[in-house]
């Protein structure tokens, strides 16, 4: 501590220097916090996938039905315990603008299947009990201001025509990276309007094995069961599906990697750079100060710590603005829905700052260390 | 007293027995101290004299710990220090040396007060005790009500005596001062000097000190000359003698 006032005044010599190195830092993790945030709320739904749920579509594409007759034949394959399924609705509310998923669900087995999503028995028994029923998650239900007893109208886009809904119940995740900004309601409802020619059939099945280690089996005896038929099936791990439906927008994991190392990577010639010069500015200071008995070894921490506090501070205020930023929510109303800054990238961030710190305050501090005093000073 | 032909009897406070040093410069080798022999008593004040590039500075460093001879000894208050190296020859050099140089080398970020306190940080002394020693430094050279300016805030005399106060607080076993006045008017370099002597017969001090000028050398109690890398007996200084 008692050294501090020394490092305070050395990093304070150049103040607008600092500043700008702090800021570089402060800019840098600002974006890596928001790249973190980014590469998580693409990867949401495969992170928190369910490890013994198996996704059933349909082999041409997702968009692409399958029968509802399926279902007893899914429940007769070994290994499988439970089954439901699901249709994707794309109703607009009130405007384009306001997307967020709605989901025709089968109504005896969708809560079974997602125990992740909590909701009282009173609401889903309001819920069940009301054809024009429908839960929306706590997400959904804060951006819009819905509360229990609200009428929603929402307007078909796949299913034409003006659709009315009754809120009777909310539900919000077990765990911070639930999606909460769904929309349910009735698959029998959904079934009623839909055209004839589509009737008795389901966007896609979702079932539960009993065994997560059999998965690949199970998907194989599935898509055997429905091949060379009119719809054949494609099957795999929740968490598979939701990875291939974040690829369809590209490899964002790659992209988030490859920018992020380009950002440390300029941010570490900038600090070392900096470092450099502040060193190279005062090879006179620290000639005396060896010259008055300071070690080596304090003569390197010392310069490593002044580029220590600078990241720290820097990567710290970035981190903490990617925080704000994102405590507003997700900015894309519904795109996605996972829009958080989680612990462990706040910790993932300071940490890449601090290693950034010593790596590019090492050299400046061993050219240093190194120093001769007689040399210096003979330059002074 | 002061003896350069090597007939000091160990008791010395300094004792510098053969000392050689050899450069490398462009493939040339520059023998610049050839066999130097020096005894200083504690107490003494000596100044070196001698032509630019004659080995006066060279001298300073290696009595200071600050570089390594070619060859020969160097004992401080039995200490060979010749035969210390890295962090031993550090600590050493935080112990018993305090150096005043010429261009003073205040830490420019630092208050008076700071740059007086650092060679009391490498030591166990609390925050009250090392107050307590700068202040009395500071009032030593007559700068108590200037602790908390800035170096660019002093003028260079006041600047040095700031240097010598850091030189003097951690109470070392000698002073070595390379040209404390090369950079100062006359007024100020007799008030540099003052200061010194002061130190010196006040104080018991023991000061070896660097300079052209013979006005400055005059102050010392003897001067010696550095001639082909040897010491040789000057005059006895005027008004310390």
């Amino acid at each position: 501590m008692k050294f501090s006032s020394l490092i305070l005044a050395n990093l304070l010599r150049k103040k607008l220097r600092t500043a700008l190195t702090i800021g570089s830092f402060a800019v840098a993790l600002f974006l890596f916090g928001l790249l973190i945030v980014f590469q998580g709320a693409f990867s949401a739904n495969a992170d928190i996938a369910g490890t013994d749920r198996l996704v059933i579509q349909n082999k041409t594409s997702l968009i692409q039905p399958l029968p509802l007759s399926y279902r007893d034949r899914l429940l007769r394959i070994p290994g499988i315990t439970q089954v439901t399924h699901d249709n994707w609705f794309g109703g607009v509310y009130q405007d384009k603008k306001n997307f967020f998923a709605q989901f025709a669900v089968d109504v005896d087995n969708q809560r079974q299947m997602y125990p992740e999503f909590v909701i009282s028995d009173d609401q889903w028994k309001a819920f069940a009990g009301d054809r024009e029923g429908a839960i929306a998650g706590a997400g959904l239900a804060k951006r819009f201001g819905w509360k229990i007893g609200d009428r929603i109208p929402i307007q078909g886009t796949i299913v034409p025509g003006a659709w009315e809904f009754n809120i009777h119940g909310i539900y919000t995740g077990k765990r911070p990276e639930d999606d909460t900004s769904q929309f349910w309601f009735h698959w029998d409802m959904f079934e009623e309007r839909v055209p004839a020619e589509v009737k008795g059939l389901v966007g896609w099945y979702v079932v539960r094995i009993d065994n997560p280690d059999h998965g690949a089996e199970v998907a194989r005896t599935i898509d055997q069961e429905f091949s060379n038929s009119p719809y054949e099936t494609k099957t795999e791990t929740e968490k598979a599906f939701a990875t291939g439906f974040a690829k369809q927008m590209g490899n964002i994991e790659f992209l988030i990697m490859a920018i992020g190392s380009i950002v440390f990577f300029t941010l570490l010639l900038v600090t070392g750079n900096t470092m450099a010069i502040a060193v190279r500015e005062r090879v006179g200071e620290l000639a005396v100060l060896k010259a008055l008995g300071y070690s080596d070894r304090f003569v390197l921490l010392m310069v490593l710590e002044e580029s220590l506090v600078v990241a720290l501070i820097g990567g710290g205020l970035g981190i903490l603005l990617a925080k704000l930023f994102t405590m507003g929510g997700d900015p894309t109303h519904g795109f996605l829905p996972r829009f958080y800054l989680p612990l462990t990238g706040i910790t993932a961030g300071i940490a890449a700052a601090i290693a950034v710190g010593i790596i590019a305050g090492l050299l400046p501090a061993i050219s240093a260390m190194r120093l001769r005093v007689v040399d210096a000073l003979r330059r002074v | 007293m002061v003896r350069v032909d090597g007939s000091g009897n160990g008791a010395s406070l300094v004792s510098v027995r053969g000392l050689d040093k050899k450069y490398q410069r462009g493939g040339e080798e520059i023998h610049v101290l050839q066999g130097l022999n020096l005894d200083v008593d504690k107490g003494d004040f000596v100044a070196f004299m001698g032509p630019s590039g004659s080995g006066k500075t060279t001298l300073l460093n290696l009595l200071g710990g600050l570089d390594v001879p070619s060859a020969g000894t160097i004992s401080v208050a039995g200490d060979e220090i010749t035969h210390m190296a890295g962090r031993k020859l550090t600590t050493w050099r935080a112990r018993h040396v305090g150096f005043v140089f010429q261009m003073y080398n205040l830490i420019p970020v630092l208050t008076a007060y700071q740059n007086v306190e650092l060679p009391l940080l490498l030591t166990k002394l609390s925050s009250a005790e090392r107050k307590e020693h700068v202040e009395t430094a500071l009032h030593v050279v007559g700068l108590a009500d200037r602790m908390d300016h800035y170096p660019r805030q002093l003028s260079g005399g006041q600047e040095q005596r700031v240097a010598i106060a850091r030189a003097i607080v951690s109470d070392p076993t000698f002073l070595l001062c390379d040209e404390p006045t090369g950079d100062l008017d006359r007024r100020s370099a007799d008030e540099i000097m003052a200061l010194i002597g002061r130190l010196v017969n006040e104080f018991k001090k023991t000061v070896l000190m660097v300079t052209h000028d013979p006005a400055v050398a005059q102050r010392a109690q003897i001067t010696l000359h550095l001639e082909k890398g040897v010491l040789v007996e000057g005059a006895k200084g005027g008004r310390s003698a």
